[in-house]
């Protein structure tokens, strides 16, 4: 079957300008064989990082639909970015299989709570996780706070509750995570970095 | 990283030990790779192991766990005593020719000041000879047997060739081999990278692992070169950007110090704090410690930090004690905590004594886990077989699990192993009900700002003054925390040089950590990152790879901090009269009225070679230091200390002195010394490491990795596998003096055992990937077997060398 270019657009999604299907490399009659990429060309394509090890390999991430309000996207594949000085379109046999993590079917998708002595959990909502967290936090720290040293130096630190940092966040989560714990007087305070 | 991943290509030798890049850093590995390729550069590796690196390897030489500072004592000693080091760079850009303190000795394993029972060093005589105009005194002939050189030389006499073999099992024509390799680039022009990784830090003498290397380089006159410096191949994407933003205890975003209470007022803080000039003419850049301190103060508290209050300096919680992840589980441990937020960290698997740890966590009140995953920490207290053997019943603490999101569901920054800072955008939403981090932490805060406000209770005016100027207060977008870190002018800055000339107008992002004031005219939230998003918009999602100087700098990827700059200390790279060691990279170099070349200058711009300002421009003296002062906790020279466990009853360079067969300076809890085992007992030396299928205790989450490494194994040699009647694929259970683990037993050549001070010792290897939660098979956590102790200046445990038994399950 001969298609003209309008026919061609029309199958392979709107939205792609003539060009960027012209640099993937296909004219409309090659393309015919070309199912996979006709896959990733109606995907919206996304610039991030492999979150792994330090080299922080340029990802391109795949996903259905094209970012509309309201319209949910689904992750359908992740390679290497060519433009990314360090990994140069490379990744490593973890980076590679990033789709997996993203759909591990251990992800969590709502608030629990293990109550004590009890053996499983139970789904809770948002707003009794974050409520009844808070109670925990403010109560310890009222108990514990302490204003001075026994020199009367001021101090102003809540070492009862400690907080292990995360170090796959991003920056902002992580300053904001900082500049946070430091606001409570929080100095029991570590990272992943360390170990 | 003094360097950055691209930078590896300019090497002319790659000198890989405690690490194994080929494995765990395949993409960065790759630039080793293009230097054999492309400039003829030679890969040497030095592992216990004949790892993935050694395969592919110019040379390979054996070590046993925890010896390297005996291995890299005799590489010192080598170049010095074959005088095979750069003489002008030493003798300009290190204190080799300072003056070090006449009450300052060594004496059998021990330094001057030490203190049995408390463990540590009192460091007053770890000092130089200060002169009457007050700065070091210096010989520059570099005679005088109490400058840094001399006794550097002196120190290291005692690593002989001999040595090395007697104590880490080398041979000693291995090692000589190595020497020589490493030797000839101590020509100017020459270079060596070095690439390490955890299998330096993960030692009770970590640190000291590092700073051999530190004195190598200087020695060799590596650093600051393109090809050249130290660099640390890190872990998870962003644990550089989490470790400058610091969330840990003893520092504040940008390495700041944190007040102590020793530090009563802001005055006396920045006194102690700020480093003192130590030869003329220098820059001492932290001399600018009050500008960056005031800063910060101002971003956080806004308005409420002013000159009145010694800009809200009592709002900083003051740190009373040591505070890392290993105290604090003591301290949870012994009852003392009684909440523990846990954001993104499986600590039951990751941190060393399992079973401690468990315990510990079973002490809580209440437990906050936000991840992406249900990690094996959440489920601390659900029975999984004898992997977790445990009894819900009797364990009360309160536990939530709160769904976070992942990489490919955020928008927001990285920061590699190079410095390099890169924006990445989110492509999908989370999971369900799953939240930022960002989010799930601001509704949490927020809620208890109201409480406070509503209920009063301790101490809430931080609380009540944190700055919160974000459009959505319960979502601060990355943009809004990106700037507010960036910085800001709150009044018009001007230039100290001409005050009609205005830098930076009022309500504008600062372009650079310069223009920082201590008036409280200025914002800041981690100054090294000041520049990343500054009026012309967010510099880490610059995007032009281009690289006119043909050695990878890629000036406008990204956003390196500091100011962009790719090869820290670059200054160096060139000689006195500012003219490159090897022009064919050259990183730097004079102009005639200011320096210029392929990077951003490590120096003040306008400083004529003739002004005499030195590379190191972070050090009161501006030179790099053989000698380290009181900086380390176990001496400013490195000196071989085994293992806690180790396989030898003495320190074979101490045999005499118990003081000194382990660190002097490590910290050990109680019940911890006593929960060590002996060789008696367990007769073999084991090792964790990483495979290149799998990421810590994270990939097992996911189905292709698994499938790739469905199961725990353990690595030995076939010597042992013989001596114990164990065959490939047998089941075998290894056990520490802490617990047991069982894997199946994978017999190699790549292990060998070594004699070591008369004696044969046999490494086991046991990778560290498995748990109870995941897609993996369930198993043992390999941190059953660990010991809970740490290096005397990170606390990081020493997973690297401990004693095991083995048999047949």
């Amino acid at each position: 079957m001969n298609m003209n270019r309008r026919q061609f657009f029309k199958v392979c999604s709107a939205g792609l300008s003539g060009s960027s299907i012209a640099l993937m490399g296909f004219s409309p009659t090659a393309a015919q064989a070309e199912v996979r990429t006709f896959k990733l060309a109606r995907a919206t394509e996304t610039r991030n990082i492999c979150p792994y090890c330090s080299v922080s390999c340029g990802v391109l991430i795949y996903s259905t639909g094209d970012k509309s309000k309201n319209t949910p996207a689904e992750i359908i594949h992740i390679e290497g970015d060519p433009d990314n000085p360090v990994n140069r379109g490379t990744l490593c046999p973890k980076g590679a299989g990033l789709r997996d993590m993203v759909q591990s079917a251990n992800r969590l998708k709502w608030p629990e709570v293990r109550e004590a002595g009890s053996n499983e959990w139970k789904k809770i909502s948002w707003m009794e996780a974050l409520d009844r967290i808070a109670k925990h936090m403010k109560a310890d720290r009222d108990a514990n706070f302490m204003a001075q040293n026994k020199d009367g130096v001021t101090v102003n630190r809540w070492t009862s509750t400690a907080l292990l940092a995360s170090s796959a966040a991003p920056n902002e989560a992580g300053y904001l995570t900082v500049k946070m714990a430091r606001a409570l007087g929080m100095t029991s305070i570590d990272t992943q970095a360390r170990i | 990283m003094t360097n950055h991943w691209v930078d590896i290509k300019n090497a002319d030798l790659i000198f890989v030990m405690g690490g194994n890049p080929a494995e765990a850093h395949p993409c960065g590995f790759k630039w080793a790779i293009e230097a054999k390729k492309n400039r003829k550069a030679k890969l040497v590796v030095v592992d216990p192991r004949f790892n993935r690196t050694a395969s592919v390897a110019d040379f390979y030489a054996p070590v046993r766990p925890g010896s390297d500072i005996a291995f890299l004592g005799g590489v010192i000693n080598y170049l010095l005593t074959n005088d095979k080091i750069h003489h002008d760079y030493v003798k300009a850009y290190t204190n080799a020719s300072f003056l070090i303190n006449e009450g300052f000795t060594f004496d059998d394993g021990i330094f001057a000041g030490y203190n049995e029972e408390k463990r540590s060093y009192d460091k007053a005589t770890w000092s130089y000879q200060m002169g009457a105009d007050g700065f070091v005194k210096v010989d520059e002939t570099l005679q005088d047997p109490r400058c840094a050189f001399q006794m550097l030389k002196a120190h290291y006499a005692r690593y002989t060739p001999d040595v090395v073999q007697q104590v880490c099992g080398t041979p000693k024509e291995a090692f000589l081999k190595v020497c020589e390799y490493i030797a000839e680039t101590a020509a100017p022009n020459k270079t060596m990278t070095n690439l390490y990784a955890l299998g330096w830090t993960e030692h009770s003498v970590g640190s000291q692992n590092i700073r051999c290397m530190a004195i190598i380089q200087l020695l060799l006159g590596n650093m600051g070169m393109a090809g050249g410096g130290i660099n640390a191949l890190r872990g998870h994407a962003n644990v550089q950007g989490i470790t400058d933003f610091a969330l840990y205890a003893q520092n504040l975003p940008g390495y700041l110090a944190v007040p102590t209470d020793a530090e009563p007022d802001l005055k006396t803080f920045l006194d102690k704090k700020t480093p003192k000039l130590l030869r003329p003419g220098q820059m001492n850049f932290g001399q600018n410690l009050s500008k960056w301190y005031v800063s910060l103060h101002k971003a956080w508290w806004g308005d409420a930090a002013n000159k009145d209050n010694g800009f809200a300096y009592d709002f900083m919680p003051k740190l009373g004690g040591a505070s890392d992840v290993l105290s604090i589980f003591d301290q949870m441990y012994q009852g003392k905590i009684n909440g523990f937020l846990c954001q993104g960290f499986n600590p039951l698997a990751s941190v060393a004594n399992k079973k401690k740890v468990g315990d510990a966590l079973a002490r809580l009140k209440y437990m906050v886990v936000m991840d992406p995953l249900a990690t094996d920490t959440s489920e601390f207290w659900k029975p999984h077989g004898e992997f977790n053997d445990v009894k819900p019943e009797e364990i009360k603490t309160e536990v939530f699990r709160l769904p976070a999101t992942l990489f490919a569901e955020t928008t927001g920054s990285f920061t590699n192993s190079g410095r390099v800072i890169q924006w990445r955008w989110k492509a999908a939403d989370g999971p369900g009900d799953a939240k930022d981090d960002t989010e799930i932490l601001a509704n949490l805060f927020l809620k208890l700002k109201e409480m406070y406000a509503k209920d009063g209770g301790a101490y809430s005016e931080p609380i009540q003054k944190l700055t919160w100027a974000y459009r959505i207060p319960t979502k601060p977008s990355p943009e809004e925390l990106m700037m507010e870190f960036n910085g800001k002018a709150l009044a018009d800055v001007l230039d100290p040089k001409d005050p009609t000339k205005v830098l930076v107008k009022a309500g504008e992002q600062l372009p650079s950590f310069a223009m920082l004031r201590d008036d409280g005219s200025t914002t800041c939230g981690n100054w090294i990152y000041c520049g990343v998003w500054s009026q012309a918009g967010n510099n880490s999602a610059r995007r032009d790879n281009s690289d006119p100087s043909g050695l990878g700098q890629t000036l406008n990827w990204g956003f390196a901090w500091p100011v962009n700059r790719r090869i820290l200390y670059n200054r160096a790279s060139a000689d006195l009269s500012g003219k490159p060691w090897d022009p064919k990279r050259t990183v730097l170099k004079w102009l005639g009225d200011k320096w210029g070349g392929n990077d951003i200058p490590d120096m003040r711009p306008d400083a004529a070679p003739d002004q005499n300002v030195m590379p190191f421009i972070m050090t009161g003296e501006g030179v790099g230091r053989l000698f380290s002062l009181g900086l380390m906790a176990e001496g400013p020279f490195p000196e071989h200390y085994e293992p806690f466990e180790s396989p030898l009853d003495t320190n074979p360079m101490h045999p005499k002195n118990p003081k000194a067969r382990a660190n002097p300076a490590a910290r050990v809890y109680k019940g911890d010394m006593e929960a060590f085992g002996t060789a008696k007992d367990f007769p073999y030396v084991a090792t964790t490491y990483r495979l290149t299928e799998h990421f810590h205790y994270w990939t097992k989450q996911s189905k292709i990795n698994a499938i790739m490494q469905p199961e725990q194994f353990v690595e030995i040699g076939e010597e042992l596998a013989k001596e114990k009647g164990i065959a490939v694929g047998d089941k075998v259970k290894i056990r520490s003096n802490r617990g047991f683990i069982k894997g199946v037993a994978v017999v190699t050549k790549r292990i060998k055992a070594l004699d070591v001070d008369g004696k044969k010792v046999h490494t086991i290897g046991i990778p560290i990937h498995y748990g109870f939660k995941g897609a993996t098979k369930p198993g043992f956590i390999t941190n059953t077997l660990t010991p809970f102790v740490g290096d005397a200046n990170t606390q990081t445990p020493e997973y690297k060398a401990f004693l095991v038994n083995i048999e047949k399950a």
